[in-house]
């Protein structure tokens, strides 16, 4: 489906260190509070889909933005983290919510 | 000042989970045949279901079940998709308010 739709080019590559934008708009986020602040690593590309920000207020969402899997440590996400060091949470994160770490 | 939406509470502290199973009745299948039908022909999108879910009053979140959400969901969805107008739906309400009575 995505490969039909106009898309934003990827500006991230696996590896790649980025940092979820703080920030808090109206209406429908995919991108958990919880996260936001965070810096974790770039795990993979999924794809290009459209914005689910403007889908959300009846609108394209085109062009369709590239989607991340995005890695961080949970000892970096949670103060009081017990479990161990390798632990991660993996989440699906839209490029214009990450910034360049 | 716009923070944490009250949906959004992954990493708060919560209660214990009640693991319960339970028999859909007639009036949740309905409402799940609608959503699917909606979104299979292209009327809604779950990104404007899950705003209206999220919109939702904080009391109103906590208090709904899951298939109430929905309904309560898809009226505002299709009110403003103009699918539905709010006098057909105030109309219909009356309708079928005589019919239990």
């Amino acid at each position: 489906m995505s490969a039909q739709l106009a898309a934003v080019a990827p500006r991230y590559k696996t590896g790649d260190r980025v940092r979820v934008r703080k920030t808090a708009p109206l209406g429908h986020i995919r991108t958990p509070y919880y996260i936001r602040g965070h810096v974790g690593e770039i795990e993979r590309l999924c794809g290009a889909f459209p914005n689910p920000e403007e889908l959300a207020q009846m609108r394209s969402g085109l062009p369709a933005q590239p989607l991340y899997r995005v890695r961080f440590r949970q000892k970096d996400v949670w103060s009081d983290y017990r479990g161990p060091d390798t632990d991660v949470v993996e989440i699906e994160i839209f490029q214009h919510w990450l910034e360049k770490a | 000042m716009l923070e944490r939406g009250h949906h959004d509470m992954g990493g708060l502290p919560a209660g214990k989970v009640e693991r319960t199973e339970h028999d859909y009745p007639q009036w949740e299948r309905r409402v799940d045949a609608m959503v699917q039908l909606l979104r299979m022909g292209k009327k809604i999108t779950v990104d404007e279901l899950r705003k209206n879910i999220e919109q939702l009053p904080p009391e109103a979140y906590d208090k709904l079940t899951y298939y109430q959400k929905w309904i309560s969901s898809l009226t505002q969805t299709l009110i403003q998709r103009g699918i539905i107008t709010t006098e057909e739906l105030g109309r219909k309400m009356e309708e079928v308010e005589r019919r239990v009575r």
